[in-house]
């Protein structure tokens, strides 16, 4: 092969993801928080199925907001797996892109979702605004860190759960709306994604609570700093299910869906579900979960499916232009 | 006349006194900005790197997601510095050695990019290679993978800095005129031959100048090549990316630590740029 | 449709239809991309996205932190140029070369060095804190780090302009009795109004649309700290590719208008 040959073949392959590349590779993309589980379980994975006689396999990540990946899948990014913040995200993988089919949360058990988790309050040492549950977020010296819901699922979540507590307490949805219009009003700084609400919250010192995913609030504790901050769980807040899916369009492409579906059902294996609750999300298995249950509080949870039927009418109801999230932003 | 002399000599002595307090005035804010603008922040990418001493800052900067990312900032510039730069040459070649009818339009087009914000030069690539883009369908049937991959990274990377070598080369070449290499064709010169001996020697500097900031502008962008990434770590982080991944990963120090890398990157650039100024004057 | 200066140099047809091809895949045939994509909106439709009052309140934040930044710049940028040029001091060498550190520093290293001085818990963010000012999280924050990453334009701009005045003429101009005032105004202001006018909206236009630096201190708060570029990666990220290109074309329109107009009046001073 002259250099010619070989510079040519080269660029060439730049450009060509071509079908004979050695080893296999799995591109995860996913949603902020759950970057040091998926390190982890990414290991795991890849030792279980070497175990089972298969080649190694090449697992690559992509963490964002869970929205914006959402759309980076529809552009074209080429994941053969999505695990992403909540199924309304998942559900436009179907609906823009037709990358995925529409019954795709039936494939997995539980609805797609082998893990969940909550949204629970993390504020400073000693917790010196007395903060106890939501009615204390919209007092007006209570300075209340939340990402923005039009890019980041979590905060999507952070809304609906202090909806769904509004509208318990105070009964109608336009005694809800104004709670949430107050509880806006305490928010200094919206970041685009749940990491850059934390980062504000814990490093930057801004803020009196900050409305996180259970996780990601247990993994706050953990860090650097951690000794400084507290969690709070209120009195009701909201089951978080944050799905996965095989991206069919593309498997079929790489040919990889044997590996892509090996990949999420080990998230159902015990090692998956306890390496899930390690990363403090709540495992789906009962029996797992009873070996964790020290780690993670009782709530009272409602769900998105029961109380505001589904995300096929909580997103564009809340979240879409036009929607209760722009009405109280434009009230401001 | 003496008395003249005189009083003009005590109206300038007047002056230098005024003028030495504005001096002074002026040197001491200069310091001030300086010191405040440009020494802080420096500092407090350093200080931040060495929080936990130098051993962390090693094991950050050699991280093998952070080598790769290192790479593909290096491989990106690599691609997209040399195609500015020759078009940066072949800009400045027509537009100062001929006159024609819509040059100035021209010179206009090549400015462009300087005023279309990278957010907008990462969604025209999105727009027009997406998979929901104007050709993405058919690249997508025919399996070429441009936005995140390799080549929408160098794409955007290009698009933002497309004037700077001719930026550079315009002005110089306008003021060296044309009669040297009229002279070289006289004399039987071919035009390649009168290019790398007139020519190229003549505007060498400024190329140089031009060339080190494209690769600045291209080393550091963050907005445009963060809409056509895919943020897959390892493979399609460029090195601004890597630092605001690690960022959010309550990384601090690594993020630091990376940014501190850049930080001595561009230390570096400004020392060659200095040396080619100082050469250029 | 050619008239060279010489007919003698050679490479015309090659480099004029390189320079037209390379700018009109890489540039043109791309932006023509997002005007052809906003034209499948109609007015009204277009209206109703620019106007509402989200992106309005980007548009005037965007505009009114970057036209604040190159003011800043106007000023300071003019101070520095001077003691530059004019004055020997000590250090004077290394702040010369370090004045373009803000265009060969990396935007995102930049707005974390920024954020992690001017944020409340940051150096600099105390002090300004104990004197009741916050900085990072506000449009204060999105100023300065406009103001840092265009620093050098100006500066850059007006030295070899201010390096081509002689100091003679000055001089000359206070011995016939002018003051330091009259001397500025009418023999130095004049010199340097153009350069000044080019650096001051190169600045500008760059401080519209920048966008690295200014994510991590602005708070991204939608009507307050939200800024357009932004705001374009919102809509984006929602899946509204109509909406991310309406602001596109908005904000490049804008952007036109404004550095024409800087372009008049630039030729406006020349002329008289």
């Amino acid at each position: 092969m002259s250099i010619r040959h070989f510079a040519f073949a080269s660029l060439a392959s730049l450009f060509i993801a071509g079908p004979v590349a050695a080893a296999q590779t799995l591109l995860n993309v996913s949603y902020d928080p759950t970057r040091e589980f998926y390190s982890e379980f990414n290991v795991a994975f890849n030792k279980h199925w070497q175990v089972q006689g298969n080649e190694p396999v090449t697992i690559q990540q992509s963490h964002g907001g869970s929205g914006k990946q959402a759309r980076a899948v529809i552009d074209g990014l080429r994941a053969d797996v999505v695990t992403l913040a909540l199924a309304g995200d998942v559900d436009e993988l179907y609906k823009l892109g037709k990358l995925i089919p529409e019954n795709w949360q039936q494939r997995l058990p539980q609805s797609s979702t082998p893990y969940t988790s909550t949204i629970v309050f993390l504020v400073r040492k000693g917790n010196p605004h007395g903060i106890k549950d939501w009615d204390d977020l919209v007092k007006p010296d209570v300075a209340v860190i939340t990402p923005n819901p039009k890019t980041s699922g979590g905060a999507r979540w952070n809304f609906l759960a202090a909806w769904a507590y509004a509208k318990q307490h105070y009964g109608s949805d336009t005694q809800a709306q104004a709670f949430v219009e107050k509880l806006y009003k305490n928010v200094p700084v919206l970041d685009t994604g749940a990491r850059g609400s934390t980062i504000t919250f814990v490093n930057n010192q801004i803020g009196d609570v900050l409305l996180a995913w259970e996780n990601e609030a247990f993994l706050a504790l953990k860090e650097e700093g951690g000794e400084n901050f507290e969690i709070v769980a209120p009195s009701l807040s909201i089951l978080a299910e944050p799905p996965v899916a095989v991206v069919d369009e593309n498997v079929d492409k790489k040919g990889t869906r044997k590996v892509a579906e090996a990949y999420l059902n080990y998230l159902y294996s015990d090692e998956g579900q306890r390496l899930a609750a390690k990363h403090f999300y709540r495992p789906r298995n009962q029996a797992i979960a009873a070996e964790f249950s020290t780690q993670f509080p009782a709530l009272k949870l409602v769900t998105v499916d029961k109380d505001f039927n589904g995300w096929k009418t909580a997103q564009p109801k809340f979240f879409n232009d036009g929607g209760v999230f722009d009405q109280i932003y434009q009230a401001h | 006349m003496s008395s003249i002399t005189l009083a003009a000599g005590a109206a300038s002595n007047a002056k230098r006194r005024g003028n030495a307090i504005g001096r002074r005035v002026l040197i001491v804010s200069a310091w001030l900005v300086f010191a405040l603008f440009l020494l802080l922040p420096l500092l407090i990418v350093v200080s931040e790197a060495l929080k936990h001493g130098i051993g962390t800052f090693l094991a950050s900067v050699f991280e093998a997601d952070a080598v790769a990312a290192l790479q593909l900032t290096l491989l990106a510039v690599g691609i997209s510095v040399p195609l500015n730069l020759i078009f940066g040459v072949a800009a400045a070649w027509c537009v100062s050695k001929y006159s024609f009818r819509g040059k100035s339009i021209l010179v206009t087009l090549i400015d462009l990019p300087f005023s279309v914000s990278p957010v907008i030069a990462g969604l025209i690539y999105v727009l027009l290679f997406g998979a929901q883009g104007f050709i993405g369908p058919w690249l997508r049937a025919h399996d070429i993978q441009i936005i995140f991959a390799l080549p929408g990274i160098v794409l955007a990377t290009v698009f933002v800095t497309v004037p700077f070598v001719a930026r550079e080369l315009i002005p110089l070449m306008q003021g060296q005129g044309t009669q040297e290499e009229e002279a070289a064709r006289l004399l039987g010169a071919n035009g390649w031959q009168m290019f790398w001996h007139v020519t190229l020697p003549n505007i060498k500097w400024g190329l140089i100048y031009g060339v080190v900031l494209c690769t600045a502008r291209a080393m550091g962008e963050f907005g445009a090549v963060s809409v056509v990434s895919g943020h897959i770590r390892g493979y399609t982080n460029t090195l601004p990316l890597h630092v605001e991944i690690l960022y959010n990963e309550y990384n601090h120090v690594a993020a630091f630590s990376v940014a501190s890398l850049l930080l001595l990157l561009a230390l570096v650039i400004l020392l060659v740029k200095q040396w080619s100024e100082s050469r250029l004057k | 449709m050619s008239r060279s200066i010489s007919p003698v140099i050679p490479g015309f047809g090659l480099t004029l239809g390189y320079t037209l091809v390379y700018l009109s895949l890489l540039v043109l045939i791309p932006l023509g991309a997002m005007f052809v994509h906003a034209a499948q909106l109609s007015w009204a439709e277009f209206w109703s996205i620019v106007s509402a009052p989200r992106v309005q309140a980007a548009l005037k934040l965007s505009f009114a932190t970057a036209f604040a930044a190159a003011a800043i710049n106007g000023i300071i940028g003019t101070l520095l140029a001077w003691a530059l040029v004019r004055y020997t001091f000590p250090g004077r060498k290394v702040i010369e070369a370090m004045i373009d550190l803000p265009f060969a520093l990396p935007t995102a290293v930049a707005g974390i060095a920024l954020t992690a001085l001017y944020a409340p818990s940051g150096m600099l963010g105390q002090l300004a804190a104990s004197w009741g000012v916050k900085i990072a999280y506000t449009p204060i924050g999105i100023t300065l780090a406009l103001t840092f990453v265009t620093l050098p334009f100006v500066v850059r701009t007006l030295q070899p302009v201010l390096a081509d005045i002689p100091r003679e003429v000055e001089e000359a101009a206070a011995c016939l009795g002018a003051k330091p005032l009259q001397v500025f105004r009418h023999v130095l202001l004049p010199a340097m109004l153009p350069a000044w006018l080019t650096g001051f909206s190169l600045a500008f236009a760059r401080g519209v649309g920048e966008y690295g630096s200014v994510i991590f201190i602005a708070g991204n708060m939608p009507m307050k700290t939200e800024i357009l570029p932004l705001l374009i990666m919102v809509k984006l990220d929602q899946y509204d590719y109509h909406g991310a290109t309406a602001i596109g074309v908005l904000m490049l329109l804008v952007s036109f208008i404004l550095l024409l107009l800087i372009n008049l009046l630039q030729r406006q001073i020349a002329k008289s």
